[in-house]
């Protein structure tokens, strides 16, 4: 599709769905979000992207190949369930680290969930991105 | 402890992450080997633990049992995963002469790798709805495999078998809704206890027959088993292989889970449908093998023939059918893959499938024809190969119950899968090529590649045969242990206190 403002606008919105499929990523432990959705947001970014300015920008925006960054992915969630082997405990028990924890306050909870979520969202972008971008240029 | 459930488990998926970032490089097949190599270590050592502690089981994120996710092995959970990795194993040695670098670019051994995680997952999960899960991750793996680089063939073949196995996952979501409906629960050993408890028999006795629908479609029995034959004909040799040998037995195996701890409250209904599905599965699949050509139809069609041999050995429920039915398995799963190997190597020396258009085998490549005989004899139940013995405790089994009919087509079947083995002899190996063309090893551009799991795999059957004791012996405790659930349910839900 060639029209300039579908091209000037795709830029904008794909930068914000970025940033806010980065937010829902990680708002997502304690409220509606999580990897899944947040991997869902930000392929739609780079779907608009692809659909105003061809795949082939799109794919030079994504920096590396959509299969790549699934498998990647994949790595990143196994590996949060393999750090449990370091404290001794279950595959996939979640590990939580709190910075600043004071006696009423959690502080800044760090986990091995969060990784596991970013880790999901990556295969999700990966998975959708692959899938789309072939769609679209057998079109 | 815990983490020797989850080894068998992490190294696939390990393995098919590095063999797919490295899908662009040479050492793509070498990861996927050594993956294969550690995840057999591993399987090992799981092994070691269940012959030595019994039952075990661990629950993942440390959520307490009925809730959480759990995975248990016990005896015929260790030796399917056992199975998995040495055929994993061997076909991805074999996949180095057979899979081509175009294949291997799109993802080959990643597939293949993330295939041989939801295999072992389906075994070694103590929970419906991972089942489930397990199911979907075989599925897209295995479809991915299935049209990889393929034409219209592959993806006809692809089609109807990822049409056919949604709908048995259909069955499969609806039953477990109804399930956890009835039980509140999903945990195998948690829904032994419950469903005992439930005073709608009738319903649940709804819900086992859902099962056996889904699970029937997976295993391929009468009447649920035209996909396979529609399939298995069309991927690479590696690919056919690993689904003849493991995809099937996955349904087998949940049939055995479900219908030996869950589903045990009727038996007389339910194992008596059971019994005649046997029966037909055994005598339509041998007869569909008579009636084709092609090297690969005709072992699909026996698969579905030797599904009913165990899917008998269920049906009856005595202790010695129990261990018929898993030495069946553990048997059927290493010859029929060796067969597929086999053909393999006939086509890329003669040039085609249909027995009819080739031949020349046994005067060019005589250690070939010698590396078919055995799995060949085997799956017809030649003594002393270990299909003789897996066929034996099946047919002493209905002998003992006075169930002469049911013996009576066991061994029918087993005559008339010596007719089918003869064809293959006959066409392939002993007559000479139609268009003289001489089928010689050397044709092979990695010959050791595969031969070598072709061989192992011959080797192991042979040894099963020569030495059956220990694993007859194994098998009987194994059915022990399903026969009499309360190890299982007390290694799942005794780790919650």
């Amino acid at each position: 599709m060639n029209s300039v403002i579908l091209r000037a606008g795709a830029r904008l919105l794909a930068l914000l769905l970025v940033i806010f499929s980065i937010y829902m990523l990680l708002r997502g432990h304690n409220a509606p979000g999580g990897g899944f959705i947040g991997g869902l947001i930000a392929a739609t970014g780079f779907v608009v992207f692809a659909i105003a300015c061809g795949t082939e920008d799109a794919r030079r925006a994504l920096r590396f190949d959509p299969g790549s960054i699934a498998g990647a992915g994949l790595g990143i969630a196994l590996l949060a369930g393999i750090i449990a082997a370091i404290f001794g405990d279950n595959f996939f028990t979640g590990q939580w680290l709190f910075i600043n924890e004071t006696e009423d306050d959690k502080g800044i909870p760090l986990s091995t969930v969060l990784v596991f979520d970013i880790g999901v969202y990556l295969v999700v972008l990966g998975a959708v991105l692959s899938i789309t971008f072939a769609l679209e240029e057998s079109v | 402890m815990s983490w020797f459930l989850s080894l068998p488990l992490i190294i696939p998926f390990l393995t098919a992450i590095a063999a797919y970032l490295l899908r662009h490089s040479a050492s793509g097949k070498w990861v996927s080997v050594a993956g294969s190599a550690l995840g057999l270590v591993a399987s090992i050592a799981l092994m070691a633990i269940v012959l030595d502690k019994g039952v075990v089981a661990a629950q993942m994120g440390q959520w307490a049992a009925p809730f959480g996710i759990t995975l248990v092995a016990d005896l015929l959970s260790a030796v399917m995963v056992l199975i998995t990795a040495i055929t994993g194993f061997a076909v991805a040695i074999y996949a180095m002469g057979d899979v081509t670098e175009a294949q291997e670019r799109l993802g080959y051994h990643g597939l293949f790798q993330v295939l041989l995680a939801g295999v072992t997952g389906a075994f070694l999960t103590g929970d419906l709805f991972n089942l489930y899960v397990w199911f979907e991750v075989m599925l897209i793996a295995s479809f991915g495999l299935l049209v990889l680089m393929g034409g219209k063939e592959q993806l006809d073949g692809g089609v109807k078998y990822v049409a056919l196995n949604l709908i048995s996952t259909i069955f499969f979501l609806t039953g477990i809704g109804l399930l956890y409906g009835l039980t509140g629960t999903l945990n195998f050993a948690d829904l032994a206890l419950k469903v005992e408890e439930i005073e709608n028999q009738g319903l649940l006795t709804v819900v086992a027959m859902m099962f056996m629908v889904a699970f029937g479609v997976k295993a391929a029995v009468f009447p649920l088993f035209f996909w396979l034959p529609a399939a298995y004909h069309t991927p690479s040799f590696s690919v056919s292989a690993i689904f003849a040998g493991l995809l099937t037995k996955v349904g087998v195996y949940a049939l055995i889970r479900c219908f030996t701890l869950v589903f045990d409250h009727d038996i007389a209904f339910t194992h008596t449908i059971l019994l005649w599905v046997a029966c037909l599965t055994m005598v339509v699949g041998v007869l569909g093998a008579a009636a084709q050509s092609d090297f690969r139809k005709i072992l699909s069609f026996h698969i579905i023939s030797q599904i009913g041999y165990m899917i008998l050995g269920l049906a009856l429920m005595t202790p010695l059918a129990i261990v018929g039915a898993v030495f069946y398995l553990v048997h059927h799963i290493i010859v029929k893959a060796n067969l597929f190997l086999i053909a393999g190597v006939a086509k890329r020396l003669t040039g085609g499938t249909e027995v009819y258009q080739i031949g020349g085998l046994y005067k060019y490549a005589p250690f070939l024809g010698v590396l078919f005989l055995v799995p060949a004899f085997s799956l017809a139940g030649f003594p002393p190969l270990s299909g003789f013995w897996a066929k034996y405790i099946i047919v002493k089994a209905t002998l003992d119950i006075e169930m002469w009919f049911v013996a009576f087509i066991a061994l029918a079947v087993g005559l008339m899968t010596i007719y089918s083995m003869t064809k293959i002899w006959a066409e392939a190996f002993w007559k000479n090529h139609p268009d003289g063309i001489e089928p010689r090893m050397e044709k092979l551009s990695n010959k050791w590649a595969q031969l070598l799991p072709i061989a192992g795999l011959a080797v192991l059957t042979v040894f099963i045969g020569m030495n059956p004791e220990p694993f007859v012996q194994f098998a009987e405790r194994s059915a022990a242990q399903l026969l009499d659930p309360s190890d299982y349910i007390t290694a799942v839900l005794g780790d919650a206190q």
